[in-house]
């Protein structure tokens, strides 16, 4: 129903971007004094006019509409007035349920009446819908025709209207990463109330495993959120270590020392290495590099675990090196050829020249470049999960098994889980701690970038 | 006969001046951009501690022979050159010269003041940093100071040597870079076009500067502006087409010179 309404709407913002061409070069062909837009741009004008009041309407009532009827159905329902939150909810699904189909027991006279009364509520607001958006589309087509005229500024309208557009594109990513922030916060909030902040931040044991049901047993439960951080440190420690030389050197072989022939091939091999799902570096890093880590581990006398940071880092190291080499690179090709050749008249070597000015004009682009990988290294789940270990120990031993927060938030949701047990919700405050890394490194990288920087 | 010996007098001859005042002498030079040929055998000599204008319209190979007195042509792909060029009597292009050293010995301002991002006390210590002519941060300081004195910029940044140089004006950044090839200590210094992007304030600064570098360098510059050409040096070369036309006194270039084509060209015929 509203698919059809949609593509009504669109067709007659269509229509209308003719009809109003149309109708402009009609006005034009007669006229004595200069017209100030072309006719598409009032064409243009009157598919706006015509299009966007209905379609801002239509939206506002699906975002609206849903939360409305449940308002004034459970308002109409016997007796609401003194059930909680819970209880409202609970009888609102079901007579959802009810409504579309679902029925599992014969229900009550009154949640069959409520049913009546949902299902006439929703032909109403569907109706009502209609009406609103045709009225809207009819106006906006009226006033949008009426206003064509030789002297009418319909390009100025136009360039406004799409201002307007751009401002709202970029806002929705911003309004997205609120909504984000707000769903991680209230759910940590949750957590907080049942294990206290300190205890979660400062506790240097990590045991999630407490008991969800009375007649389980279980651990007592320590949520301490240092061990498992420290994890992610050693392990995308590890990852950067692997891939920052790696990466810079080979940016650095590609600009400024390569043939384009090798660069030509080498180049798009790198970015594939980018393409490679996380879940194909984890095979990789369990069948292949784990064991291979073990031996050497003990072959060097260490006691090695079949699961080791060593492993998971060295194969996240490859796995972000892309980023690392690829940004570098375009970094280092920005750099105008004229510092290039200022230094080489000077004498300098293509060591030095590399050295000494290349490498720190082209410092902003790499640091991003080394910021990406590292917030990637951080997140990064698949690898991790596959080939780290879920025991949270605080070890800087790289064969030894160390677990990461990616790791706990994905052990903690599978399975059987409430969202009412701080085992769950520990999830949703590990999530927000890892935002708040990223977010601290990210700002910490901007502003050294920002001190160092070479601007040329 | 008679005509032959006259010949190889006049080569014995040019040989000895070449031993007395010729700082760099270019036999034969051919320059090729891959296919293209952008120089056809230029013979031009620069004589010590004179100023040599290169001038000529656009296109005319006039950066392209500057670029192969000291190799910059060598960073540029494809390029290959013919012919011989010599720094005081040893070729610069032979196997055996380290390029770094040439380099550090033909010193090279270009066209766009192109100050490295960094403080204009580190832009003129990069030169002796990297050459090893400095040691203890006293004779930094010295050669800082030396060239920033030498290159007449010293005063208008003397309490500022430690911010970017990219900061500074255009002009001064333009000294700046002169004053960073001094401090390598070269012999001699090549300019590409180094007013063009000057207001004539700045302009003329430079050109007093270049002035007065004369007594201690070889200095090649090529110019647009006549005027400046005639201002600044001493010899001039006009190259047209890729070919040398004619080099003369300066003097004697402006007001009376042996080609008509430099006269149509000093005239504003063409160009």
């Amino acid at each position: 129903m509203s698919g059809y309404l949609l593509i009504t709407l669109a067709l007659a913002a269509l229509v209308m971007t003719f009809v109003g061409s149309a109708r402009a070069r009609a006005t034009q062909n007669g006229a004595s004094e200069k017209t100030h837009s072309r006719p598409i741009y009032h064409g243009l004008n009157a598919a706006i006019w015509t299009g966007v009041p209905a379609f801002i309407f239509f939206l506002l009532w699906l975002v609206g509409q849903s939360s409305v009827i449940n308002q004034l159905v459970i308002a109409s329902f016997p007796g609401s007035e003194s059930l909680d939150a819970t209880a409202k909810s609970l009888i609102l699904s079901e007579v959802r349920q009810v409504a579309a189909g679902n029925i599992f027991k014969e229900p009550t006279p009154e949640i069959q009446a409520a049913v009546a009364h949902l299902k006439s509520l929703q032909q109403l607001s569907s109706v009502a819908i209609i009406a609103v958006v045709a009225a809207a589309m009819a106006i906006g087509a009226f006033l949008g025709y009426r206003v064509i005229g030789n002297r009418f500024r319909a390009r100025h309208s136009v360039e406004r209207s799409v201002t307007y557009f751009m401002m709202f594109s970029s806002l929705v990513a911003i309004v997205t990463t609120l909504g984000i922030i707000s769903s991680l916060v209230f759910e940590a909030i949750q957590f907080f109330s049942k294990v206290p902040v300190t205890e979660f931040l400062f506790g240097l044991r990590w045991e999630p495993q407490i008991a969800i049901r009375a007649d389980q047993v279980a651990g007592q439960g320590a949520f301490g959120v240092i061990p498992v951080l420290f994890g992610t440190f050693v392990i995308s420690g590890i990852a950067m270590i692997v891939a920052v030389p790696t990466g810079i050197l080979s940016a650095i072989y590609l600009t400024e020392y390569s043939d384009k022939r090798f660069r030509a091939v080498v180049k798009p091999l790198l970015e594939i290495l980018a393409g490679v799902p996380t879940v194909v570096y984890g095979f990789f890093a369990v069948l292949t590099v784990a064991p291979a880590v073990r031996s050497l581990g003990l072959s060097l006398g260490i006691d090695a675990s079949p699961n080791s940071a060593l492993a998971a880092g060295a194969v996240m190291g490859v796995m972000i090196i892309p980023f690392i080499s690829s940004l570098s690179d375009d970094a280092l090709a920005s750099v105008p050829r004229a510092m290039r050749e200022g230094s080489y008249a000077l004498g300098a070597t293509k060591g030095e020249t590399i050295r000494k000015v290349l490498l720190p004009a082209a410092l902003p682009g790499i640091v991003g470049g080394v910021l990406l990988a590292l917030s990637r290294a951080v997140g990064e789940t698949m690898i991790v999960v596959m080939a780290a270990g879920l025991i949270a120990k605080m070890t800087v031993n790289p064969f030894d098994a160390v677990t990461t927060v990616t790791v706990q938030i994905v052990t903690l949701l599978i399975g059987d889980s409430e969202f009412d047990n701080p085992k769950t919700l520990a999830a949703f405050a590990l999530g927000l701690i890892l935002f708040i890394v990223t977010l601290i490194l990210n700002l910490i990288a901007l502003r050294t970038v920002r001190k160092y920087r070479e601007k040329y | 006969m008679n005509i032959m010996s006259e010949a190889a007098v006049e080569k014995a001859l040019e040989q000895k001046m070449s031993d007395a005042h010729f700082k760099m002498v270019g036999k034969d030079v051919s320059v090729y951009y891959g296919e293209k040929r952008a120089l056809f055998d230029v013979n031009l000599n620069v004589r010590k501690n004179t100023v040599t204008a290169l001038i000529g319209p656009s296109g005319c190979g006039k950066s392209t022979f500057l670029r192969t007195l000291n190799r910059m042509n060598d960073t540029i792909e494809g390029c290959r050159v013919t012919g011989s060029i010599t720094l005081d009597n040893a070729d610069v292009y032979d196997q055996s010269v380290d390029v770094v050293e040439l380099r550090a010995r033909v010193g090279m301002v270009f066209q766009k003041p192109n100050p490295f991002p960094k403080s204009i006390y580190e832009n003129i210590a990069y030169g002796p940093r990297i050459h090893g002519l400095a040691r203890s941060k006293a004779d930094f300081d010295e050669v800082v100071e030396n060239s920033l004195q030498k290159a007449g910029l010293f005063n208008e940044v003397k309490d500022r040597l430690h911010e970017p140089g990219t900061g500074l004006s255009g002009g001064q950044q333009q000294r700046l870079c002169i004053a960073r090839a001094i401090a390598v200590g070269p012999e001699v210094i090549l300019m590409d076009e180094p007013c063009s992007a000057l207001d004539p304030i700045a302009t003329a600064k430079v050109e007093e500067l270049i002035h007065e570098l004369r007594t201690n360098f070889t200095i090649v510059i090529v110019t647009h502006s006549m005027q400046q050409a005639a201002r600044v040096s001493q010899r001039t070369a006009m190259f047209h087409l890729g070919n040398l036309v004619e080099e003369n006194d300066t003097d004697k270039m402006f007001t009376n010179p042996d080609d008509q084509r430099t006269q149509d060209y000093i005239m504003g015929r063409f160009g």
